[in-house]
């Protein structure tokens, strides 16, 4: 589990991360989203006991990152944002350095590295030199590195980058596995798709502040509204959206479809569907349309954005 | 396909560590940094720009040497001035084991610095190894590998000259010491490259900041060479050892406390942030005072408390302000001064030291030359401190008081009495003395903070921090007390020379 209350880290006069509060239950996924220089990378960094906080506190998997440092150190495992190999070493030989750091026994340190490199489609590489690497391959390989000691929170700085699709989709399935197992991961990424369909639980950091956090669908009902439902109809709408006045809004139109919100679509679309059938129109669809999480982190960033203005200029 | 969740036997060492004795940390600590040790050993060894020196310093250059001995000792035996090879034999094993040992400074460079520029620290530093693990094993690899190489380079160089046409017998003393000296040198590079990667981001600013160890060690070996050919001087060796020791423990007390993961990666950019500096200066300079200013909240709230701070500097500058004045009596009983030929009642004397004293009467002048003269010797104390963690401060501040001790304690030895010269010390001196031990407390603190900066302070701001405190005791403190010292000692101590003379 990791646990944060009013996180803070400045460096001097910068506050790279402002009061951040937030939890992660085992066997769920958070992501952290933002842009560049948000506080992402310092946030890992404090959860793993590599910087430590200015104020506020943070727990990792029950110890404590500032006084239980090792303890939370050797239950992490970290894929950073540069994967760092040691370029002169062999895959087998880098990861069995780790195994040791991590104390690993003898067995599992000969059988684990075979074992992840075999699944991660890297069993050929295993005697070649980290410098022969693809780009690709050093990412799974620092992947590996993350997962070698087994534990039971994963921190993930963009876990796919550099990624060939298939690879990145094993990437992928890999972590759910992860989560299935009950293990607690944090990932932060720029890919947008990715959040979506792995994070169980999203937060949107700007300028070292959490600006939104919650699940997808709480966060499209909070920043972009009610679902968008969208109807097409065989013939002209001809007073087809005066038909709905009073059971939906119609936010947008056409000749032959309109678009709608509807806050709770059980009750309110069969209700639409009613009322147009009754008045002699042929419905060819209707469906909801598809709002993605890039949408909504958009949302909140301009919002944001918008908020910050407005206090500039006030002042 | 296997699964990635698989089960380990992972055993919970890392959780269980507090359960530990002492020795069993110990081990632990040794067997964990052991790790890092084997694997940066093994990488240096893969890398062709440090083998290859290595390679040739070692196995190349002893042969070169043992030629060049060859050579040197026919020319010297042809020309009669065979005496002088026992004198001049030892420099060259020095040469051949300090060769090799500099490549470690490249080694500690490229392994601190290098790894941070290649971003491979980061996975490093999120593994539960501690700092102390991670410091002590990147040492040993920047220090092993050259002082092997020093060792092999120096057995072959005198296993030649020994075994050789040469027959050379050296002292097993003089090949103690060359060993020694060879290992301390190797010991203060590297832990003096710790320091100094620790504070850069990238390796041009390591190597630009080596310099600060390369010219030092470069005249340490110049010293030793000289000291060297004259083996009746060959004692001073020891004493360097034992300094350049003190320097390894400073340095590696100073090492362990600036590496940690929050300096090393904290540290982004080697940019001199003017205003940051005059800031953090500006802000401890004036203290926590409140809004409104004024001299008298000045000195309560920022000034006195930073004078407090000092308490165990002083007492530090005490124990060496009374050693060095014992140190200066003790002096006095070796070298005496005759002193027998001066009477109290010799009227020569006397006449001169009251034109003298009427001379003095009353001159601003002096006031000055006398307040400008302390100021520069504790402005030199301050200064030299900065650069030997504070002990030339300490030097400088006690010397005065060697002086002192070694003329009273001539003076009593004589038979004179020291009344006149107690006279004409402590008048001032109640002012005078108090002032230097503050003075000198606080050019200790500015140097030695480096060594050791506060808990989540850098190295820099502990510095300007220290520095922003010296300057607000020195002009709140030190300043006034030498002005009225001085002024004591061109008015009034005059005076009482001249009452208990009789003058």
């Amino acid at each position: 589990m990791i646990e944060t209350h009013e996180l803070t880290k400045n460096f001097r006069e910068f506050r790279a991360v402002d009061h951040i509060t937030f939890s992660v239950e085992p066997g769920t996924i958070f992501a952290i989203l933002g842009p560049n220089g948000a506080g992402k990378t310092t946030t890992v960094r404090m959860l793993t006991s590599i910087l430590q906080p200015t104020s506020g506190w943070a727990r990792v998997a029950g110890f404590d990152v500032v006084r239980q440092a090792t303890a939370v150190r050797a239950s992490v495992g970290v894929l950073t944002e540069q994967h760092g190999l040691y370029e002169r070493m062999k895959g087998i030989e880098y990861l069995d350095f780790f195994a040791r750091i991590y104390h690993l026994s003898p067995e599992d340190r000969q059988r684990r590295p075979l074992q992840l490199m075999e699944h991660f489609g890297l069993g050929d590489a295993v005697g070649r030199r980290l410098g022969e690497y693809s780009k690709g391959m050093k990412q799974k390989l620092a992947l590996v590195r993350a997962m070698l000691h087994d534990p039971p929170v994963l921190l993930l700085d963009e876990p796919t980058s550099a990624m060939d699709p298939q690879s990145a989709r094993l990437v992928r399935e890999a972590i759910k596995e992860l989560r299935r197992e009950e293990r607690t991961i944090a990932i932060t990424t720029h890919n947008l798709t990715e959040a979506q369909s792995l994070a169980d639980r999203i937060a949107v950091i700007r300028k070292g502040r959490i600006i939104a956090n919650g699940t997808f669908p709480e966060l499209l009902q909070r920043f972009v509204g009610a679902p968008l439902m969208e109807l097409h109809l065989t013939q002209y709408l001809n007073g087809a959206v005066e038909e709905l006045t009073g059971v939906v809004e119609v936010v947008e139109k056409g000749d032959r479809w309109l678009r709608y919100r509807a806050s709770d679509p059980v009750i309110v679309n069969p209700q639409v569907i009613r009322r147009l059938t009754g008045a002699g129109l042929d419905i060819v669809t209707l469906s909801e349309v598809s709002r993605t999480l890039e949408d909504v982190y958009l949302q909140i960033v301009e919002e944001d954005e918008g908020l910050e203005r407005n206090v500039e200029r006030n002042r | 396909m296997s699964s990635v969740t698989d089960r380990l036997n992972v055993p919970l060492t890392y959780a269980q560590e507090t359960e530990r004795s002492p020795r069993q940390s110990l081990r632990q600590t040794l067997d964990n940094a052991l790790i890092v040790t084997r694997r940066e050993v093994r990488d240096s060894m893969r890398d062709w720009r440090i083998m290859v020196p290595i390679f040739l310093l070692t196995l190349v250059f002893p042969l070169l040497a043992n030629a060049m001995t060859h050579i040197f000792t026919s020319f010297f035996k042809s020309n009669g001035a065979e005496d002088l090879l026992p004198a001049l034999l030892p420099l060259m094993p020095m040469v051949v084991g300090f060769f090799p040992v500099s490549i470690s400074l490249v080694i500690a460079l490229e392994t601190f610095v290098g790894e941070k520029e290649r971003l491979s620290l980061e996975p490093l530093l999120s593994t539960p190894l501690t700092n102390t693990e991670l410091y002590l094993g990147k040492s040993f690899a920047a220090m092993l590998p050259p002082l092997l190489a020093s060792y092999i380079g120096m057995a072959i160089y005198m296993g030649s000259l020994i075994l050789g046409k040469q027959q050379w017998r050296p002292e097993l003393l003089l090949v103690i010491q060359i060993v020694l000296l060879t290992t301390v040198q190797a010991l203060v590079m590297v832990t003096g490259a710790v320091v100094v990667s620790s504070q850069t981001t990238s390796t041009r600013a390591a190597n630009l900041l080596a310099s600060f160890i390369i010219i030092p060690m470069s005249m340490l070996v110049m010293l030793e060479g000289t000291i060297m050919v004259q083996p009746h001087k060959r004692y001073l060796l020891w004493y360097i050892t034992v300094g350049v020791l003190v320097t390894i423990v400073i340095l590696v007390r100073m090492g362990a406390r600036i590496f940690n993961r929050e300096e090393l990666l904290g540290r982004s950019l080697d940019q001199l942030n003017v205003r940051w500096a005059f800031h953090t200066f500006w802000q401890q300079f004036r203290g926590p005072v409140d809004d409104q200013f004024s001299l008298r909240r000045w000195y309560r709230q920022s000034v006195f408390p930073a004078l407090r701070s000092l308490r165990s500097g002083t007492l530090v500058v005490l124990i060496c302000l009374t050693a060095a004045f014992f140190g200066g009596w003790l002096a006095a009983a070796r070298w005496t001064v005759p002193l027998e030929q001066f009477k109290s009642n010799d009227q020569t004397l006397l006449d001169n030291l009251r034109s003298w004293l009427e001379l003095g009467q009353n001159n601003p002048r002096l006031v000055l030359m006398a307040a400008t003269q302390n100021l520069r010797v504790l402005l030199a104390a301050g200064l030299l401190g900065v650069f030997t963690f504070g002990v030339m401060a300490l030097i400088l501040v006690s010397v005065p008081f060697g002086i002192l001790g070694f003329i009273l304690a001539q003076v009593t030895m004589s038979g004179l009495s020291p009344l006149p010269f107690v006279a004409a010390v402590i008048p001032h001196g109640i002012v005078e003395v108090p002032a230097i031990l503050i003075a000198g407390a606080a050019a200790l603190r500015l140097g030695s903070i480096t060594t050791r900066p506060p808990e989540g302070m850098t190295v820099g701001e502990a510095w300007l921090r220290a520095l922003g405190d010296t300057a607000k005791i020195g002009i709140g403190i030190v300043l006034p007390l030498i002005l009225l010292a001085a002024v004591l000692e061109v008015m009034l101590t005059p005076r009482v020379v001249e009452l208990v003379l009789g003058l």
